[in-house]
């Protein structure tokens, strides 16, 4: 069964991503989830602002103090081993380059005041194949119109794209207001592919202490809904690979992203969870429906049940909303 | 002559760079000034540098400088090159092992930053009084003049003690040398092998004990062969003067660099000569060749070998012209004829004279004399003043110089205008905040034009004593010719202050030539700073012709997110105006040196930095200097001139910088100081300090538990009391179960906040509209101090709260005054809040034993000291005996309160007849326990006294008066850090707590040296770095609990006040009460963590929850049956221990560095968290039947009563 697929500018064998998260850290799992079936790593994200942060706290803690008191010029060991900087993150880049065959994608993390070109430039020196930038931004101060917002995506986009010749994916929140423009704008400005969604982190309330807790909990399938309308929405209207990301678990919710317009799903709770193992399965499973249900090929099945082939296109706008209201209704009744 | 690399360093670096690279094993003990030499070995052998002999050497910390001693010992009996670093004390504590090595004529050396030893007060800084304390132990002893001697000398020492078999004290001035930072030239690893390797080396190893060739050492002799044998050594001291001069010529072939033993410099006729060793002899070579140059027939004998002293050389190296001789000894021997260099002189020119010497020995008249102990300044005018002492007929002999002595009479006067430095010389002086980064800068400042032009240079740095807020001024020169300046800048030509508060408060300008540049940094624009200067200020800046340059560096800082450290905008200022350099050039050298100190901390801080140094010259605008003063203000006073007399004359003087100028009559004899004077030393180093609001308050009087500088303080006093109180002062109505319905107030010291925070953080009450609104929320201190100032003293005029209307929980022993305040801690100190908690709860009748370290240093570190007095003049009387004896000092103290207790208990019985039997009995039957039977007793102790004055008869009537006191119950404290509990002072507090006696151990621990830069103690746990531990701790924390529950009838005690304050509270009241040995054993957070310290106390709750710290008492009391002596106050361990640990820097600078290691340890350190909390809850099953121990009751609870 032929389960290739394209993902900025590359062929992959199959459309088993593993997406951004801590797995990257450890090469020997990669290399297994590869050798299970992975067809494309994207290396956790490399935090600008945190890194700038961590750097100003290591400044903090181990420098402040020295040279203010005449029997205690310092208050640390001298390490000359010791680094805060993106080194870590870009030796990482060189080692999983070294190990798996399959690209290796780079990821940077920051809000729209990130110092984007200057890491994209050293991530792509390390050996990178592709860039995924991830624009954490939450407009929360109400002063920035939509377009402002959106257009600033595609701005760093452009800079980014101006400075490494890398392929680079845009990964998008699904906070926008018209996200199938935006994402002919991102086109228009570059991007090699688009992920479909971020998760953002959500605050909880502590009722007793009066406090926030921000908290990020492993993805469940239910979550994989929202990335189905979008892709389905967005598939067509755009040249570039789409990826689905977030709450695809099992072979069904693979099938189901696919169908509705990725070309790719990343894969990160489910491994988290899974493990090495879980990868297998995918892709046995995967191969073994397809094969089962008689398709020629997973492209033949890409995008199949979007806006643009499927159906029913209504039941993807709002007759949808209220007839999923009416029947929640009738449950309850 | 080969040319050799420069490099800019100091001489603690460039000896240790030495010793490190010859010897085979390093036994370190962190003392001040020496520990950066163990530090440097450390850390070099941490990072794999191989010595010349191609190893990484054996690197070891030890117990103590006794145990360091010891291990140099042994290490040397078994054949390896040994060496060890130390100064003051710890030099005291080699002396036993010095001796036998020297009798064993062992080739060893123990290089040693010179430092005063303590007597009547202990000093950091730096005289010859340890060195000369050792200087009959055997030990040959070369001092080392500057930085490049002593790097040379370091040499010259391993070389020659291998060749004599003489063991070597090699010595230099601390401070004043071992921390001035020098241009120096850098010997080769050919320069070091062609010195030392040799036949003797072979010889010294075929010397070391082998079961391969056995012999013995360390025999017992008896009278008959003792004395003949120990006279067999004299033909290597004999040889040895001679052999350390071939040294110095060999080293003198290879680099071009002659000593002598003796090196006269001066006149070749001279006729007035100065002896002396140390640094000051630079001072004094340069006042000499200035007076030559003017006709002076003046000379210098530099002693560099004084152990084997050879007369022969000492009178080759006179000229034969001297007339008379002024010998300078930088230590005081009370009652001795005088000091040792000078008896040493004396000795050997009498002896040549009987001899029958040559002429001029005949009529050679000697005086000797006293100059910087401590660090105190010597310079040439006070070279100027010995020699023309030499000129009066009769010249005064056992005189000091550097101070006026209007007691003894004693001192020679100076001139203190004199200024001999050439006119090339570019002088700087800088004054900044320690966490400004100003001497951080100042020190790559020397190290750029040491390294990037062909100037000498020079940096000295000078510190204050408070760890919070403190000052640091930094004195720089760079010349063409060498330098010999060993004294602090008199007259700059560049005056820099990176502190616009200093301009208020010091007198800076004092420093500055005529014409010289004053670099301000000032948080106003440049043309309103002349407005805002007082008149002293202007008036110096006018009457000096003073080219003034103003900069906002900290604006400048602040936009290039470096907030606070303004080094880097100040220091290219200097480069910019100075022109040393060319700007350019400076500013790139700037960046590499930036790129090289932050490096590794990351590209972000490297790059805001950069930027910042970009932006430097932009901001700097030189401000034209009007030609009249115009300012009609004058600086504050110092103190408050409600002050007492002896803070006015005494203090005041000293927290001015010019403690200098203080007479010897100023002074107590005996190092007695009056306690409360932190109260007048207003410092004001807060940014920002709490704001209260009332309202939201919910009195829990947290904030006041937690602050370590007892700047907040909490007061429940009537109503009325408000009368008057200024406007903005605030108060609510108490809600306390007792006292209720009285006024309640919660009051910053504003001048006295650090602006730590913690009060804040602390704080539990929220604006339920609004919670981001507490009761208590930092406001800037600018916007505050003025109305806060007007409450505080109103606030301090309340009356205090009657305490035995008040209970014992953490609320109301807040409202007590805390006898313990403004200490020079540093900011969210975690040692603090307990020292001030013990004085809440027994401050009127507490002794504290307090062993060296940080507690004795914000304790007890002049000009102001914290511990303070009650309404009734009574509070904590204080001493500080040694670091590693504070347990025996403290159980002293017992035994001297107990004995005169019992003396006055027993004068009592006998005087019943005259004071009536009912009170006598009254007073001996009296309980002691709590704060009622205290006031109790002294209210009848008071009755006592009105009836001894008034009755006539009887012998012991003045003895008992004198007496009374000692019969309310003292309580005894021994505090003081983990270096000491669990190190140097162990082997004492072990025996102390096995003494039984009625003494409470307070130990404050940080889990590594605090005081002297963070070195690791056995309380450092598994997983973290520190130095002396530079890979991560791989051994478990001492369980110093656990051993003194051991012994089964003493209190223990584990707390973290951060994590539950009713625990510490109920804990100190506990071991107080308990009449036998308590422990208490307490988790202070600290700056050598390496986090933010507002962040303290969740990292407490942290240590606590994730079982890092448990919380517990072991109570022998609790010996009923199914009773257990232990009881856990905390929970089993809960959350990965990385939870905690990974929060600061000791941890996670591992991570960063070595993640396997960090992942090794720290799953060994978890495993042992596990399986401690598991032993400790085995410990605290009630036992299934009633043991069969003795009953506590039947415990000696106090020895003193039993006798």
């Amino acid at each position: 069964m032929d389960l290739s697929t394209d993902f900025m500018g590359y062929t992959l064998e199959n459309p088993l991503v593993i997406g951004a998260s801590p797995l990257s850290d450890d090469v020997d799992a990669i290399r297994r989830m590869v050798d299970a079936g992975a067809a494309a790593v994207v290396m956790r994200s490399l935090f600008m602002e945190q890194l700038v942060r961590e750097q100003l706290a290591a400044h903090r803690d181990l420098d402040l103090h020295s040279d203010t008191y005449a029997e205690a010029l310092s208050f640390f060991p001298e390490r000359s081993d010791f680094s805060l900087g993106p080194e870590e993150y870009l030796e990482q880049v060189a080692r999983l380059k070294a190990t798996v065959g399959v690209p290796v994608i780079a990821s940077l993390n920051g809000t729209t005041q990130g110092d984007w070109t200057r890491y994209a430039g050293l991530m792509a020196q390390a050996g990178a194949d592709g860039l995924e930038l991830n624009i954490y931004y939450l407009p929360l101060d109400g002063d920035e119109s939509p377009d402002a917002v959106e257009q600033r995506l595609a701005d760093i986009l452009r800079q980014v794209k101006a400075q490494v010749d890398l392929p680079v994916a845009m990964k998008l929140t699904y906070f926008m207001s018209s996200p199938v423009f935006t994402a002919r704008r991102l086109e228009a400005a570059g991007a090699a592919s688009l992920v479909l969604f971020n998760r953002l982190f959500q605050p909880d309330i502590d009722i007793e202490a009066l406090e926030v807790h921000p908290s990020l909990q492993l993805s469940s399938p239910a979550i994989l809904k929202l990335r189905l309308l979008w892709l389905a929405a967005i598939y067509g209207k755009v040249g570039i690979p789409l990826a689905a990301s977030g709450g695809v678990h099992g072979v069904q919710d693979v099938i189901k992203a696919v169908m509705a317009g990725a070309s790719v799903v990343q894969l990160t709770s489910a491994l988290l969870q899974g493990g090495t193992e879980h990868m297998s399965t995918l892709r046995r499973e995967l191969e073994e429906w397809l094969v089962s249900h008689e398709y020629e090929s997973l492209r033949q099945m890409r995008g199949s049940m979007s806006l643009l082939h499927c159906p029913d296109p209504e039941a993807y706008e709002r007759a949808n909303y209220i007839r999923t209201l009416q029947t929640w209704k009738a449950l309850t009744r | 002559m080969q040319r050799r690399s420069t490099t800019t360093w100091d001489a603690n670096e460039a000896v240790a760079d030495v010793a490190y690279r010859l010897d085979e094993v390093i036994a370190i003990y962190p003392i001040t000034p020496a520990s950066p030499m163990g530090e440097h070995a450390d850390t070099w052998a941490a990072q794999g540098r191989a010595n010349l002999w191609g190893d990484v050497p054996q690197v070891v910390e030890m117990e103590s400088e006794g145990g360091a001693a010891g291990a140099v010992h042994g290490a040397l009996q078994a054949g390896a090159l040994t060496t060890t670093f130390t100064a003051s004390q710890g030099l005291l504590l080699m002396i036993p092992n010095m001796y036998k090595i020297a009798g064993e004529l062992t080739a060893a050396v123990i290089h040693v930053a010179a430092r005063t030893l303590a007597t009547h007060a202990l000093s950091i800084f730096g005289d010859h009084s340890d060195v000369y304390a050792a200087r009959q132990t055997g030990f040959a002893m070369l001092c080392s003049n500057s930085v490049q001697e002593a790097h040379d000398l370091a040499l010259v020492a391993h070389t020659a003690t291998l060749h004599s078999r003489i063991p070597f004290m090699h010595f230099f001035d601390g401070f004043r040398t071992s921390h001035e930072v020098a241009k120096t030239e850098r010997l080769t690893d050919e320069d070091l092998s062609a010195m030392v390797e040799g036949p003797q080396l072979a010889a010294h190893r075929e010397r070391g004990l082998s079961p391969d060739r056995p012999a013995l050492r360390g025999t017992a002799q008896n009278p008959d062969v003792f004395f003949q044998a120990r006279e067999a050594i004299n033909p290597f001291y004999d040889a040895c003067p001679e052999i350390v001069q071939q040294t110095m010529d060999r080293l003198a072939e290879r680099t071009g660099r002659a000593y002598h033993l003796f090196d006269y410099v001066g006149h070749p006729q001279a006729e007035r000569v100065i002896v002396m060793m140390g640094s000051g002899a630079e001072a004094a070579h340069e006042t000499v060749d200035w007076l030559v140059a003017r006709g002076e027939r003046v000379g210098l004998v530099k002693v560099r070998l004084y152990r084997p002293f050879s007369i022969s050389h000492l009178v080759q190296a006179l000229p034969s012209t001297t007339r008379s001789i002024a010998v300078l000894d930088r230590t005081k021997e009370p009652g001795a004829p005088g000091e040792p260099l000078y008896l040493d002189v004396v000795t050997a020119l009498q002896e040549m004279r009987v001899e029958g010497g040559a002429d001029w020995l005949q009529q050679v008249r000697m005086v000797g004399g006293r100059y910087g102990l401590s660090s105190k300044e010597f310079t040439p005018a006070m070279v100027k003043a010995v020699l023309d002492e030499l000129l009066v007929e009769r010249p005064r002999n056992h005189f000091t110089v550097g101070i006026t002595d209007d007691v003894g009479h004693r001192s020679l006067a100076w001139d203190r205008e004199l200024d001999i430095e050439h006119e090339d010389v570019v002088r700087a002086v800088f004054f900044g905040l320690g966490s400004d980064g100003t001497v951080g800068a100042n020190k790559n400042s020397i190290k750029i034009i040491g390294e990037h032009t062909d100037f000498h240079a020079q940096g000295y740095f000078v510190y204050d004593s408070k760890k919070s807020g403190a000052r640091t001024i930094s004195h720089l020169r760079f010349g063409p010719r060498p330098i010999q300046s060993t004294y602090l800048v008199g007259q700059a030509q560049f005056v820099a202050c990176h502190q616009w508060s200093f301009v208020d408060r010091y007198e800076m300008l004092d420093l500055a030539a005529p014409g010289s540049v004053f670099l301000l940094n000032a948080p106003f624009p440049a043309d309103q700073v002349w407005d805002r200067f007082p008149r002293e200020v202007q008036r110096a800046i006018v009457d000096k012709h003073l080219r003034l340059y103003v900069i906002d560096a900290t604006k400048v800082a602040r936009e290039g997110g470096m907030a606070g450290r303004t080094n880097t905008v100040m220091q290219t200022c200097f480069f910019a105006i100075s022109g040393v350099l060319p700007a350019d050039e400076a500013i790139g050298h700037i960046k590499s040196a930036i790129r090289k100190s932050y490096g590794k901390k990351g590209d972000a801080i490297v790059r805001m930095n950069e930027t910042v140094v970009d932006q430097a010259l932009e901001h700097l605008v030189a401000v034209p200097v009007p030609t009249q003063v115009s300012a009609t203000r004058s600086r504050p006073p110092m103190v408050s001139e409600k002050a007492p007399t002896f803070v006015q004359k005494v203090t005041a003087v000293m927290m001015a910088g010019h403690g200098d100028l203080l007479p010897v009559s100023a002074f107590t004899p005996d190092g007695t100081w009056p306690t409360a004077t932190a109260q007048w030393e207003k410092r004001a180093v807060a940014e920002e300090i709490p704001v209260w609001d009332p309202a939201v308050c919910i009195q829990c009087n947290k904030c006041a538990m937690v602050c370590p500088h007892a700047a907040i303080r909490a007061k429940v006093y009537a109503p009325e009391e408000l009368n008057g109180a200024p406007e903005g002062f605030s108060s609510a109505t108490w809600k306390g179960p007792a006292l209720k319905g009285q006024a309640y107030t919660i009051q910053v010291a504003p001048e006295d906040c650090t602006g730590c925070t913690l009060c804040s953080v602390v704080c539990p009450a929220k604006d339920k509209g609004n919670p981001r609104h507490k009761a208590l929320d930092m406001a800037p201190f600018l916007d505050r101090v003025e109305p806060e100032k007007a409450a505080w003293d109103f606030f301090l005029e309340l009356p205090e709260v009657d305490t035995l209307a008040l209970g014992n929980s953490v609320k109301d022993v807040q409202l007590r005054r805390p006898l313990f305040e403004f200490s020079g801690a540093c900011a969210g100190c975690g040692e603090t809040p307990y020292v001030k908690l013990l004085t809440q709860l027994f401050g009127d009748r507490l002794l504290i034993a307090n062993a060296t370290g940080c507690s004795s240093i914000y304790g007890g570190n002049l000009p102001t000291t914290p511990y303070a007095q009650d309404a009734n003049g009574r509070g904590p009387a204080w001493s500080n005996s040694l670091f590693e004896d504070n347990a025996e000092f403290g159980l002293g103290m017992r035994l001297a309160v107990d004995q005169l207790s019992l003396q006055a208990r027993s004068l009592l019985r006998t005087l019943a007849p005259q004071v009536g039997a009912e009170l006598v009995q009254a007073i001996l039957d009296a309980g002691d326990q709590t704060d009622a039977d205290i006031l109790a007793q002294r209210e009848r102790v008071a009755l006592l006294r009105q009836r001894l004055a008034a009755a006539t008869d009887g012998a012991h009537l003045d003895k008992l008066e004198r007496l009374a006191d000692y019969l309310v119950r003292k309580s005894v404290w021994l505090v003081g850090g983990d270096g000491w509990a669990y190190d140097i002072g162990y082997g004492g507090l072990d025996h102390v707590l096995a003494s039984g006696h009625d003494v409470n151990v307070l130990v404050m621990d940080t889990e590594v040296y605090s005081n002297t830069g963070g070195q690791a103690s056995k309380a450092t746990p598994i997983g973290a770095v520190a130095k002396f531990a530079a890979s991560g701790r791989e051994t478990a924390k001492k369980d110093l609990g656990l051993l003194a529950m051991a012994y089964g009838n003493v209190y223990v005690a584990h707390i973290a006040f951060g994590a539950r304050d009713t625990q510490t509270l109920k804990a100190l009241q506990e071991a107080e009460s308990w009449r036998g040995p308590s422990l208490v054993i307490a988790y202070s957070h600290c700056i050598a963590h390496g986090y933010d310290l507002s962040l303290a106390l969740d990292q407490q709750k942290r240590a606590v929850e994730t079982g890092y710290w448990p919380l517990f008492r072991y109570d022998p009391r609790h010996d009923g049956p199914g009773q257990a002596r232990m009881q856990l106050d905390s929970k089993p361990p809960k959350g990965p221990l990385s939870d905690f640990a990974y929060n600061e820097a000791r941890f996670k600078m591992l991570v960063k560095a070595d993640p396997a290691r960090a992942r090794m340890l720290m799953e060994k350190a978890e495993a042992q968290v596990h399986s401690r909390f598991a032993m400790y809850e085995e410990l605290a099953r009630p036992p299934a039947e009633s043991s069969d121990d003795a009953p506590a009751d039947d415990a000696p609870a106090d020895p003193a009563k039993n006798r």
